[in-house]
């Protein structure tokens, strides 16, 4: 998916990061980070269970401030406002509100579809039923969800199958519009044809923002990446373009997880 | 081909691995002492709905059920006797009501508190508060409601009588804030942490998270805290006996005194009503009709309480 004349990192960039850390209390979960997300571009982070690379995406929106004893450390950056996001002068929600995020599990609120879809607008504090209508629709259209849905916007979101809801999750992170949307494992709990879906679905979507994918599976990560970084231990291993990630890792570990001699 | 199985010889079994009967008889008289006490639970429930449907079974064969459903009068112990539930009724609807208006919004408000943004410090030490309040013996609630609520309401309001449902309702409503709170917050915790992470991540703060995803989220479980405590208020009786008078009267009106079924059966149940009269079969009636209604509200509360537990 990936074009071969990628420079080795990303050249016109997104959000990054510059020696970033990270602690659960006393855990020291990330270790001197350094990435940089390139814009409209999908980037990968990939490792064994238990390596970082949830930790490091749920940063970029600032979720580990809803529980007691996190630290972040260090410097996460968003272009073009070059504002360093862990700086404790920065609203985590007005971060939320620009990077948004679709979970592990599909979570739909015990809502309709279309307040589903609707939810970042609602708490935005949008009224006027037309714009909400219009975003609705483009939301949906984008998560290529509009089609199924579209004469039943008032059924509740459970009555959708996985892959739907998923969809849906989709569409509600897009309804926000979002400048970064961030995957954390987003096909895990699905079956092959929906994740054949949701992988399509994100190489469309980069047309239009910058993806960050939690991904355990390899080649998922080639499939849909255009950078991809190994992570192990809560340190990045090795950052590059996908395609020479995957055919000619510099690092041994990298290599190793890649040829499945462990992970 | 055959399709028999070859069955395996019979050995004898060595006497240390023998099934011993010392302690196979001993285990079935522990399972029956745990049995008989279960069971005791159960013959109590049965044996009152029995005394219960038989006392006002007699009741009913004096009384037209027409009557006792449809009359606007309550003086069983008169000579001209009017046996209208609807009295009865009417004020244990009205001090119920007067209680869940107390109830309802401040329990679910300190629900969402306790679960939404109270840290875990601050939930211990008003999680025990909160149990203390539901522990105070009620005939404590009805002296503070004759007592102390009456006079303040009497200041406020001018012409308030002594006894009164408002008062009464009133502090049977401070009484069911633990039912609601605590169930109420029972469900809201349920609610999975993604949903309310997926809340937080659109950019919501904590106060549309707790409102629009988590309340919603564990509405039913809510629902069953307010059916319980509709239970609880309908059959609350210390409270009432002392504080809303014992006047059996049709009233809509919180104003007023008035009997409620529960107080009924404590006033009669407390005179020298010689055992077979009417007016002594009255309270089997009035206490069967609490019973439904009790029993009505609370397998409501709990077939809610189950379902929303197993919604995630």
């Amino acid at each position: 998916m990936s074009t071969p004349t990628l420079p080795h990192t990303p050249a016109k960039i997104k959000a990054e990061t510059k020696n970033f850390n990270f602690y659960y209390g006393d855990f020291h979960a990330l270790k001197n980070i350094n990435i940089q997300l390139g814009e409209n571009q999908v980037t990968a982070l990939i490792g064994p269970s238990g390596c970082g690379k949830s930790t490091l995406l749920r940063s970029f929106n600032r979720m580990h401030d809803l529980y007691a004893g996190n630290r972040y450390e260090g410097e996460l950056i968003l272009h073009p406002d070059d504002t360093n996001l862990i700086d404790p002068r920065v609203d985590p929600i007005e971060v939320r509100m620009r990077l948004s995020m679709v979970f592990q599990k599909p979570n739909p609120f015990p809502k309709s579809i279309y307040e589903n879809v609707i939810y970042g607008q609602r708490v935005r504090g949008v009224k006027n039923r037309s714009i909400l209508d219009d975003k609705v629709e483009e939301a949906l259209t984008n998560a290529a969800l509009w089609n199924e849905v579209k004469h039943r916007l008032n059924d509740m979101a459970f009555a959708l199958s996985g892959g739907q809801q998923q969809r849906l999750c989709i569409a509600r992170a897009l309804a926000t519009d979002p400048e970064v949307l961030l995957f954390d494992e987003p096909t895990s709990a699905l079956d092959p044809i929906a994740t054949a879906s949701i992988e399509e679905l994100i190489g469309e979507l980069k047309e239009k923002v910058t993806i960050l994918i939690v991904t355990h599976n390899m080649q998922q990560a080639a499939r849909v990446s255009d950078y991809t970084a190994y992570m192990y231990l809560g340190e990045m291993v090795e950052f590059g373009v996908t395609d020479e990630i995957f055919i000619k890792p510099k690092d041994k570990r990298t290599e190793d997880y890649i040829t499945g001699r462990f992970g | 081909m055959t399709s028999s199985i070859a069955s395996p010889a019979v050995r004898p079994v060595s006497a240390r691995l023998a099934r011993r009967l010392d302690r196979h008889i001993k285990e079935r008289i522990i399972e029956a002492i745990l049995f008989a006490s279960a069971a005791i639970s159960v013959f109590i429930t049965v044996g009152i709905l029995y005394v219960l449907i038989k006392e006002s079974f007699v009741f009913f064969s004096q009384v037209p059920i027409g009557d006792f459903l449809t009359d606007t009068q309550w003086t069983p112990l008169f000579d001209d006797a009017h046996f209208g539930i609807m009295v009865l009724l009417s004020g244990t609807a009205v001090s119920s009501f007067v209680a869940l208006l107390v109830a309802v919004p401040v329990g679910t408000t300190i629900a969402i508190y306790l679960s939404e943004f109270a840290t875990p410090h601050a939930r211990e030490i008003a999680k025990p508060i909160l149990e203390v309040l539901s522990g105070i013996p009620t005939v404590v609630f009805g002296f503070f409601a004759l007592l102390f609520v009456t006079p303040i309401l009497q200041a406020i309001i001018p012409g308030l009588p002594g006894f009164s449902l408002l008062a009464a309702g009133l502090v049977m409503g401070i009484m069911i804030i633990p039912i609601v709170a605590s169930i109420s917050e029972d469900a809201m915790r349920a609610v999975p942490m993604a949903l309310r992470e997926g809340s937080y991540a659109m950019g919501a703060t904590r106060l549309q998270t707790a409102f629009r995803v988590v309340f919603p989220a564990a509405i039913s479980g809510v629902g069953a805290a307010y059916i319980l405590a509709i239970a609880r208020a309908v059959g609350e009786t210390m409270i009432l006996a002392i504080a809303a008078g014992m006047q059996p009267q049709l009233v809509w009106n919180p104003m007023e005194p008035a009997a409620t079924i529960t107080s009924f059966i404590v006033q009669v149940a407390l005179g020298d009503l010689p055992h077979g009269s009417v007016g002594y079969n009255t309270i089997f009636a009035a206490g069967l009709t609490l019973m439904l209604f009790t029993l009505v509200f609370n397998m409501l509360g709990f077939w809610l309480q189950r379902r929303y537990r197993e919604r995630y």
